[in-house]
């Protein structure tokens, strides 16, 4: 491994121990808004990652200038000039990307986990680690959206990255499949309720995979313990 | 292809440029080693007033607190101001762009030899629910007589918000072709209207009214001859209600664009 200890965790907490869904339970409008496929929601994802490592970076560069009494208003205030920003330059010079994120793209201010990060985190660290947890909060996010798009979209129509070429390009046609052939679809699953249903399977998944983890942590040790006990 | 404005305002540039070296080659060398201590004695200051510590003291005082919220919002507006002022256009051009190409879609282009965007007539459309009291029709013309017209058109009471769409007529009200232009409707299923997605919107070409009848204008799932699609009834019945609204608009206002 290339990055140093601190930059691991920061990784480690961005994709799985604090991510922005599963570990603080944040931005679950836009997930449950745009997750009914999984190519929406990797645009959403795609989007928020760059608007995230942005304005991590931007408030860590201002930090020493922002009074604790009026740091939320001016977390807000930059965010929405930076997504405006994204919006309007995306408009005018990726114009074929804008007509299919475009939709996302203001969508990114109502994400929470923006000021979130920029509250917990950038705004008490270094330049640096703070882009750095962005990317990866970032990453995790849109991580969660695909797979939760994923499951979402195999459920109710049974599909899977259906009309990713309109988002990625011609090249990508090849991701677009049909899981389960003549299924007759199950509406649920693609309507906000389904979001949540998928979401909490989703999260259950992670605390089971979690705790198998710390028993075997745990069994470790306590064999660990008994070995040295027998040869002690 | 560079823009009459990059042209100019390279060549605003050029003079920028020039202006700096003759303003350079003026200075002498005591002159410039003067203007460095003075660059570098503001830039020292600059730098003992940023550095944290110094930054700390300020922190708790209501006067900075009031200076770095209005700093920082005279920055936002300057940045948002600059970067919508520079993309403006572009973005009025590509807006204009989106509309030669869905006119293109909804016009084959062998019927018109003119630019529609240019042909225009403005119609009182208030009595028809199709979003707008005004509506522009574009004229296709070929060889100075009026061979298609298309406009755009929007469908209120959508499932979730207004669907935006645009249609192309012959002289006799048959449709040529049927666009969505912009929607809110749920991801995966209302978004089947669009030509991306399905070929529902395609089998509107070569329908008109006077082939169908009221009742025949409505999805099957009301006893009409169009489809709808599974999991969503709504969008496509809106939209096949706008559409029939639409026609009706060209239908009452045929003799008055076609005497043109």
């Amino acid at each position: 491994m290339l990055l140093t200890a601190p930059f691991r965790k920061i990784a480690r907490d961005g994709l799985w121990n604090n991510n922005i869904v599963f570990g603080q339970n944040l931005a679950l409008c836009p997930l449950l808004a745009v997750t009914g496929t999984a190519t929406n929601g990797l645009g959403m994802g795609l989007a928020t990652l760059l608007v995230i490592t942005a304005s991590n970076g931007l408030i860590s560069v201002a930090r020493h200038l922002i009074p604790s009494e009026i740091r939320i208003p001016i977390f807000v205030l930059l965010i929405a000039a930076l997504v405006t920003l994204v919006d309007m330059l995306m408009n005018a010079w990726a114009h074929e990307l804008y007509k299919v994120l475009g939709l996302f793209i203001a969508l990114i201010v109502t994400n929470c986990a923006l000021l979130g990060r920029a509250e917990a985190f950038a705004s008490k660290q270094p330049v640096k680690e703070a882009v750095w947890d962005g990317f990866m909060m970032g990453l995790g996010f849109t991580l969660v959206l695909v797979a939760l798009g994923a499951a979402r979209e195999i459920s109710s129509a049974g599909t899977l990255f259906a009309n990713a070429s309109v988002l990625l390009g011609e090249r990508f046609r090849f991701l677009e499949l049909t899981v389960i052939t003549e299924y007759k679809g199950f509406l649920l699953m693609a309507l906000p309720p389904g979001g949540f249903i998928m979401v909490a399977f989703l999260i259950v998944g992670k605390r089971l995979i979690d705790q198998k983890l710390t028993q075997r942590k745990a069994q470790r040790k306590d064999i660990s313990i008994a070995s040295q006990g027998e040869t002690g | 292809m560079a823009s009459p404005w990059r042209v100019q305002s390279r060549k605003r540039g050029l003079i920028i440029l020039i202006n700096l070296r003759e303003f350079a080659m003026k200075l002498d060398s005591a002159r410039i080693e003067q203007l460095r201590t003075t660059a570098a004695t503001y830039l020292a200051w600059l730098k003992a007033w940023l550095a944290p510590v110094h930054l700390a003291q300020l922190r708790p005082m209501l006067k900075f607190q009031t200076g770095v919220l209005a700093g920082f919002a005279l920055l936002a507006s300057v940045l948002l101001g600059i970067t919508n002022c520079t993309t403006q256009g572009t973005i009025q051009q590509r807006l204009e762009e989106d509309l030669q190409q869905s006119l293109e879609e909804v016009v084959p282009a062998s019927w018109y030899d003119n630019v529609m965007q240019h042909d225009i007539v403005t119609l009182d459309s208030s009595d028809y629910n199709l979003g707008a009291n005004e509506t522009t029709v574009y004229l296709a013309k070929k060889a100075g007589k009026i061979t298609a017209v298309c406009f755009k058109f929007t469908a209120p009471d959508g499932y979730s918000g207004a669907i935006n769409m645009i249609m192309g007529l012959d002289r006799q009200g048959t449709l040529l072709g049927v666009r969505v232009l912009s929607h809110k409707e749920t991801p995966g299923l209302g978004d089947k209207i669009e030509v991306a997605k399905s070929n529902w919107i395609l089998s509107f070409v070569g329908r008109s009214l006077a082939t169908m009848s009221a009742s025949q204008w409505a999805v099957k799932k009301d006893g009409g001859d169009i489809d709808q699609f599974a999991g969503a009834t709504i969008t496509p019945r809106k939209a096949v209600q706008a559409i029939y609204r639409g026609l009706h608009l060209f239908k009452e206002n045929q003799a008055l664009l076609l005497k043109q």
